[in-house]
C-alpha cells in the first residue's frame, strides 16, 4: 500500500496578534510550523505502516523554506518526501492548489490512499482535499476520526458530523481527511532524524509536472482576495468585580438584560 | 508572482514588513522590496495607509458568459424531517442578495419522500422556487450522491449564487460541487454583500480568526459560498408565494462508490455543539475530571451543550469530541460561558465569534478577559456553584 500524506507548512497563529492600540497584526518572530491536523494525517499513516506495512510519501506544496516541513515528518518515519515549489504556484487558491496536488499524485501514480489534515490553521478552508479528490475521480470522506483497513479491499472511516457519528465504506484508491482522534503524532525519533536531515527531497514544479503554468497560481485560481482587515474587537466588555454574591447578582441580570437563552 | 508596491505612493515607513506573516517584506534604504517568500495573502493591504500595496488579480483565461447566470440558490439541509436553522439563515441571508439583484430566490432540497412541510416552509422563509430531488438513493447524505445531483441542477438552470452551510455536510460536499462545475469557492463565509455589478463579496475570518478577508470571484459562476451556521439572519414571510419544481436527473448522478454503514445520532444533547444556543466550557482550572459535573450542572440547567478546552480533553476528563478551538471545534452560541480557562489563542478562534461570551477566571490578567463581554474574576469553586444557586432560585421563583 502507498499513502501519500498532503502536508501544509503554516505560520504559527500563537505567534499573531492584534496590536490592541493601533488595530494592527503583529508578527512577533515569524515561526513556521506544520498544520497540526496534517500531523495527526501523517501519524494516521504511519499507524497504518507500523501495523500492516505501507510506504508512506509525504508532500507539501510552497516556498522552497517548505523543505522544513516535510523534514521534520521524515523525521517521525515517514519514508519519501516530494516538495512541489515553483513561482508559477504563487497566489493559489483551493481550486489552483488542488490541480497542482493532483497533478503531482498523477505523477507518482501508484497512490492508493491520500491522507490530508482536516483543514489548515491559517486559511481555515477544508477545501483542498475533496477538490483534489474530485480532479483525481477518487471517493472521499471528511472530518476522520477512526481508519480501519479491510481484509480483501477497500476502507473502513468513522466521520464525526455535527450529530453524530457516521461509518463508511469506501473502496481504494480514496482519499481522508481526519481529526485530532486519528491520533496524537509520535516524537521524532534519533535514528530518523539522522535520515532527515541527510535526505535529498526532490523539488517539481510546472515543468516537472508537466501542466501549463496558467492554470495554477494567481492566474489559474477562480478566487481573489480583495481586502484584508483586522476584526472590529469587543467594545461592550464589562469586568464583574465584588463579593461572590454581588459578582453573582450581577451577572445573572447582565444575561438577563441581554436576553440570552438559557436563562 | 507577488505583492506590488507603488513606488509613488510609498514612504518606506516599514510598517508592512512588521505584518507579514512569511518576512517576505524587506524594508530597505529608499525601497521595500517584496521577495518570493510573498504568498500573496494579502495581509499587509490594509496596514498600509498610503495604499502602496495591491494584489496583482486572478487570471482571465477561464472566463465564462457571466450574463447567462441568473438567481441566487440556496442548499437546503434538514435533520429528522425538519428544515435545518442553517438553511433558514442562508435563506434570510440570500433573499436580501436576491432582491439587491432582482433575481429570484431558490432552495434546492435533497432528500427521499420529504413531506410538503418542509417546502412550504422554505417558501415561507423566503424561496421563490423550491427544486425537490426524491429518491431513496438521497435519504442518506453520501458526497458523491449530492454532488453530482446538485452540480447536474446548476448545469441547467445556472445560477449566479449557489449558497451552502458551512456544516459538515456543506463543508464535506460543497467543494466536490465547486470542483466539477470548475469555479470559485469561499469557505466558512460570516458576512456577504454585493457589488453593483454583482460580484458576492464573501468575507471569512483566516489566521484562526486574527484577520478577516474579503474574497470574490470575478470570471467565473456560480459564486459559491459555505456560510457559517448562526451568523445570518432567518426571516420568517408569511404568506410568501413560491413553488414547488420537482425535478427528474438521470440516474447516473445517484451512483456513490461509499457505502453508509451505519449512521449512530449523538444522543447526548450536550455534545451537540455547532448546534448549540448556549455552551458553557471547562479547562485546566477544573483541576480534576470530577469537577466536570460542575459544567454539565449548569449546561443542564441553561439548556446548553458542555465544550472543553484543549488542557480538560489532553488530561482525558472529557472526549475530544467537546473540544473548542483550533484542532476541536469553531462555535458560535448566543451565550458562551468558558470556565477556568485561561484563554489561548487556540481557544479563542474557536469562540470569539459568540454573541455573548462570559469568563469566570481567578487570574484578572487571562488572556481570555480580552474576549469576554462579561469578564467574572472570582475562583470558579466559588463562583459557580452559587451561581447554580441564582438561577434555581430565580427559576423557582
Amino acid at each position: 500500500m502507498h499513502i501519500v500524506v498532503c502536508i501544509k507548512q503554516v505560520p504559527d497563529t500563537k505567534n499573531v496578534r492584534i496590536d490592541p492600540d493601533t488595530h494592527t497584526l503583529v508578527r512577533q518572530g515569524v515561526e513556521s510550523i506544520v498544520n497540526p491536523f496534517d500531523l495527526f494525517a501523517v501519524e494516521a499513516a504511519l499507524r497504518i505502516k507500523d501495523q500492516c506495512g505501507a510506504r508512506v510519501t509525504v508532500m507539501t506544496m510552497g516556498p522552497p523554506q517548505a523543505d522544513a516541513a516535510l523534514r521534520d515528518t521524515l523525521a517521525l518515519g515517514v519514508d519519501d518526501a516530494i516538495l512541489l515549489s515553483d513561482r508559477a504556484f504563487a497566489g493559489s487558491d483551493t481550486w489552483a492548489t488542488s490541480t497542482t496536488l493532483s497533478a503531482a499524485i498523477r505523477k507518482i501514480s501508484d497512490v492508493d490512499l491520500i491522507l490530508c489534515g482536516k483543514q489548515a490553521i491559517d486559511g481555515d478552508t477544508a477545501q483542498v482535499g475533496p477538490e483534489m479528490a474530485t480532479l483525481l475521480d477518487i471517493p472521499y470522506a471528511t472530518f476522520v476520526k477512526k481508519i480501519e483497513l479491510l481484509d480483501g479491499n477497500g476502507i473502513k472511516v468513522t466521520r464525526q458530523t455535527d450529530d453524530g457519528v457516521e461509518v463508511w465504506r469506501t473502496p481504494t484508491p480514496a482519499l481522508i481527511t481526519v481529526l485530532k482522534e486519528v491520533g496524537e503524532p509520535r516524537l521524532p525519533s534519533l535514528r530518523h532524524k539522522m535520515r532527515a536531515k541527510k535526505a535529498s527531497i526532490p523539488v517539481w514544479g510546472v515543468a516537472e509536472l508537466g501542466i501549463d503554468p496558467n492554470s495554477v497560481g494567481l492566474c489559474g485560481s477562480f478566487t481573489q482576495v480583495v481586502r484584508v482587515f483586522s476584526p472590529e474587537r469587543r467594545k461592550d466588555r464589562v469586568l464583574i468585580e465584588g463579593s461572590i454574591e454581588n459578582q453573582v447578582e450581577q451577572l445573572y441580570n447582565y444575561l438577563k438584560q441581554t436576553k440570552v437563552p438559557g436563562l | 508572482m507577488k505583492a506590488i508596491v507603488d513606488r509613488k505612493k510609498c514612504t518606506v515607513c516599514g510598517v508592512c514588513a512588521d505584518v507579514c506573516p512569511f518576512g517576505a517584506i524587506l524594508v530597505g534604504e529608499s525601497s521595500v522590496e517584496i521577495r518570493d517568500e510573498c504568498t500573496l495573502c494579502g495581509m499587509c493591504l490594509d496596514t498600509c495607509e498610503f495604499g502602496a500595496l495591491s494584489l496583482p488579480e486572478v487570471g482571465d483565461g477561464k472566463t465564462v458568459d457571466l450574463a447567462a447566470f441568473r438567481g441566487v440558490w440556496v442548499f437546503a439541509e434538514w435533520r429528522d424531517g425538519l428544515v435545518h436553522k442553517v438553511s433558514h439563515e442562508l435563506l434570510g441571508a440570500g433573499r436580501k442578495l436576491a432582491d439587491r439583484r432582482g433575481v429570484e430566490l431558490s432552495a434546492i432540497l435533497l432528500g427521499c419522500s420529504l413531506g410538503k412541510d418542509l417546502t412550504a416552509d422554505l417558501i415561507a422563509h423566503g424561496a421563490d422556487i423550491v427544486y425537490v430531488v426524491d429518491r431513496p438513493e438521497l435519504s442518506r447524505f453520501t458526497d458523491e450522491a449530492y454532488a453530482k445531483v446538485l452540480a447536474e441542477l446548476v448545469r441547467r438552470n445556472r445560477p449566479e449564487i449557489l449558497l451552502a452551510g458551512a456544516t459538515t455536510i456543506g463543508r464535506s460536499f460543497v467543494p466536490r460541487v465547486a470542483a466539477t462545475l470548475q469555479t470559485g469557492l469561499t469557505a466558512d463565509c460570516t458576512e456577504l454583500d454585493i457589488s453593483e455589478e454583482g460580484l458576492l463579496l464573501q468575507t471569512r475570518p483566516a489566521f484562526g480568526g486574527n484577520v478577516m478577508a474579503t474574497i470574490i470571484c470575478p470570471n467565473r459562476r456560480p459564486q459559491m459560498a459555505t456560510v457559517r451556521p448562526k451568523v445570518m439572519k432567518p426571516v420568517k414571510m408569511p404568506g410568501h408565494q413560491g413553488r414547488v419544481e420537482i425535478v427528474e436527473i438521470p440516474e447516473e448522478c445517484f451512483k456513490s462508490r461509499i457505502e453508509v454503514l451505519e449512521v449512530i445520532p449523538e444522543k447526548d444533547q450536550t455534545a451537540k455543539l455547532t448546534e448549540a444556543d448556549v455552551i458553557v466550557s471547562g479547562g485546566r482550572g477544573l483541576r480534576k475530571g470530577e469537577n466536570f459535573a460542575l459544567i454539565q450542572e449548569l449546561a443542564q440547567l441553561i439548556k446548553g451543550a458542555v465544550g472543553a478546552s484543549r488542557g480538560a480533553v489532553e488530561e482525558g476528563w472529557i472526549p475530544p469530541s467537546h473540544q473548542v478551538g483550533q484542532t476541536g471545534r469553531t462555535v458560535a452560541p448566543s451565550l458562551y460561558m468558558a470556565v477556568g480557562i485561561s484563554g489561548a489563542i487556540q481557544h479563542i478562534v474557536g469562540m470569539q465569534g459568540s454573541k455573548v461570551i462570559v469568563a469566570v477566571n481567578k487570574d484578572p490578567l487571562a488572556p481570555i478577559f480580552d474576549v469576554a463581554t462579561y469578564g467574572v474574576v472570582a475562583d470558579l469553586f466559588d463562583f459557580i456553584p452559587a451561581f447554580i444557586r441564582k438561577i434555581k432560585q430565580e427559576n423557582n421563583a
